[in-house]
């Protein structure tokens, strides 16, 4: 039973871990969502603060440093975004994917003519416990004992939710994505909000790219996020915008994850591409039951550049 | 007097402008014009790395740039992008087109069919198309279980907890070889060792490879092995629990000197020599290749990491039985009746 126990624990903690890079990019994205710009360019921006802040560590820099280069550079692909989509009022859908190339390209051609080869950094995040709450029985290891950037990322969560539903700036945000005509004689300045909303997202999916580069993998490779930033766009679908909901759904997909690592390595006899799709199965599983049970709606004016009427 | 002036510039113009565009051709005859396709990037310190490596040491070999031309395009994962790439080269006149990876097997006939004056090559494969009346594709594969075997063996001596993990990319063709290998060879040494094997079903995903070693660890694992270019990150993982990792397909000893205890590294560079050497001869395809440890699989040994004596001896007498045919590893259809590496196993 003991050994249940710890192995529960053990799965539990390492998935809490690795829901990071999805929690940051999916808040950052429901964000910017929220105002109205959905950004297909998540996983591009990811690469390109997962080689920024590589790049600063491999440099002599230390991780913190790295961290704030990462998220500086993540908030400048954002500004890129928010520029073509605001005040460009391009399509958001190939703006983003526009985006997300230049980022895998950009992050590809400069490792190649910085770095050349995956090598590590001699500096990361490494586990920082949280003092008397990692003592904690079982919720102690699952939650308290993380290095910092997981604790940023759950940190995230309540402080956007609360931006979102419970400030002045929260409300301009959701106006912008629900009505901007209205916000609009209601003298909201929609483009700064779009603006804005779309900088923090870029600068969320580039702390999720640090997270992935100097703190999980301690490298960086080309195209190494594969895909989450696209994943993390998905799940804020699934989380119908909520950062707490977001926050369920990451977490749902990465403990699966793990679990079914956990399972491989038991050697359950299962074949190993049954058990890989396991995590995306439950998930449009868990989808389906979240559009029945949640009634958010879709921000109304998502995807459609803002015009202002002159009358 | 101002237009025939300008008609006379234009005829010269034009006279140049062929003479240069015949005389370009004639200049790319004199080198050899070598075209490779990887499925990922040519630096991914696995098995792209290893043709690429190989390819440039041969160019080095035959005189640099001036006697050979070698044009990479990496990172072809997707096997439309990879046929487009192939005919491409075959169009421009390149004289062999390497594509390096079994996914590109079908394309690659269709094309080698249009182009018949121009070499292919494929791997790891051992089929060159002779069945469809082609004859200008070579084929090659690595005995990677013959490494995995050795790196088992070692492994098993130098683990302290008796748990050792396998990070694997799909449970197929060269990595399912080297895994299997590495279990078996691990298991002969010491029969009650556990040996964990988890597939992300991917080859680059980095991620995912580290939380597979991550889970290993967990469960016990001191030493991993795995392969593909998604590694990396799984090598750092082991190196933060101070554990040691054993390698394929491309040397990664310098990257974690102090985790990387030996690498099984695929050298193409006597096949590649070989095709080269047929080509020249007139033989523009028709054979398929292995290399193993008797040519062409090389163990590199980390020399910032002091093994036991008893294991360097260990590992030592299992490659000379490995060569010899008196180990037989599983996997090897040929272990049975060993025959010298290298050789030609199929021609026209």
């Amino acid at each position: 039973m003991a050994d249940t126990t710890t192995t529960i624990v053990q799965i539990a903690a390492q998935g809490v871990a690795a829901a990071t890079p999805y929690l940051f990019a999916g808040i950052g994205e429901a964000v910017g969502q929220r105002a109205g710009i959905y950004n297909l360019g998540v996983d591009g921006i990811m690469l390109m603060g997962a080689f920024s802040a590589f790049y600063s560590v491999y440099s002599g820099a230390s991780p913190l440093v790295g961290l704030i280069i990462g998220v500086l550079v993540g908030a400048l692909m954002g500004l890129a975004m928010a520029f073509i989509s605001v005040a460009l009022k391009a399509e958001q859908g190939i703006s983003g994917i526009g985006l997300y190339m230049f980022g895998l390209g950009l992050s590809t051609l400069l490792f190649n003519a910085l770095v050349e080869t995956p090598r590590p950094v001699s500096q990361s995040f490494t586990s920082a416990p949280i003092p008397g709450l990692s003592q904690l029985p079982l919720v102690g290891k699952v939650l308290f004992d993380h290095h910092l950037l997981v604790y940023l990322a759950f940190l995230m969560v309540p402080l956007t939710w609360f931006v979102l539903n419970k400030t002045p700036l929260g409300l301009n945000i959701r106006a912008a994505g629900q009505n901007p005509q209205a916000a609009d004689s209601l003298g909201v300045n929609v483009a700064a909000v779009r603006y804005l909303a779309v900088i923090f997202g870029g600068a969320m999916a580039g702390a999720a790219g640090v997270s992935l580069s100097i703190a999980q993998t301690n490298i960086f490779q080309e195209n190494m996020t594969n895909g989450i930033g696209f994943i993390a766009v998905a799940l804020v679908y699934f989380g119908r915008w909520s950062p707490i909901g977001i926050m369920f759904g990451t977490l749902l997909f990465s403990v699966v994850t793990t679990l079914q690592l956990w399972l491989q390595a038991f050697g359950v006899q299962i074949s190993s591409s049954l058990v890989t799709m396991l995590p995306n199965i439950v998930t449009i599983i868990a989808l389906i039951i979240a559009v029945y049970l949640y009634k958010t709606q879709t921000p109304a004016a998502l995807g459609r550049p803002f015009r202002r009427e002159e009358s | 007097m101002k237009s025939r002036l300008f008609m006379l510039l234009t005829v010269v113009c034009m006279v140049v402008a062929l003479v240069g565009s015949v005389a370009n051709p004639a200049q790319a005859q004199d080198k050899l014009r070598i075209a490779v396709i990887t499925p990922s990037a040519k630096n991914d310190l696995a098995w792209s790395q290893s043709m690429v490596d190989a390819l440039l040491k041969v160019q080095e070999e035959m005189g640099g740039e001036e006697a050979v031309e070698v044009t990479v395009s990496e990172g072809l994962f997707r096997v439309p992008d990879a046929a487009a790439a192939m005919r491409d080269y075959a169009s421009q006149g390149y004289d062999l087109v390497i594509a390096h990876g079994t996914q590109y097997g079908a394309s690659m006939f269709e094309v080698a069919a249009e182009f018949p004056e121009v070499s292919f090559a494929w791997g790891t494969a051992s089929d060159t198309g002779a069945d469809v009346g082609l004859t200008n594709v070579f084929a090659y594969e690595a005995r990677a279980e013959e490494g995995g075997y050795v790196n088992g063996v070692i492994a098993a001596m130098l683990s302290k907890s008796g748990v050792l993990g396998v990070v694997g990319p799909v449970n197929a063709g060269d990595a399912k070889l080297y895994i299997d290998g590495f279990v078996a060879g691990a298991k002969a040494t010491k029969a009650d060792i556990d040996v964990k094997v988890i597939f992300t079903e991917s080859f680059g995903d980095t991620a995912k490879a580290t939380e597979s070693a991550k889970t290993l660890i967990t469960q016990g694992a001191d030493i991993l092995t795995g392969s593909a270019q998604q590694v990396p990150g799984a090598i750092s993982e082991i190196q933060k629990a101070k554990g040691y990792w054993f390698g394929t397909q491309s040397d990664q000893t310098a990257g974690w000197p102090d985790t990387v205890v030996a690498v099984q590294v695929f050298d193409w560079v006597p096949v590649l020599t070989d095709i080269i050497a047929n080509r020249e001869a007139g033989t523009l395809g028709g054979k398929a290749y292995e290399i193993s440890l008797n040519s062409g699989l090389t163990m590199v040994f980390n020399e910032a990491i002091t093994l036991p004596e008893e294991v360097m001896k260990a590992a030592e007498e299992t490659m000379e039985k490995i060569k010899s045919g008196e180990i037989i590893v599983p996997g090897n259809p040929k272990a049975a009746t060993p025959e010298p590496t290298m050789e030609a196993t199929k021609s026209n």
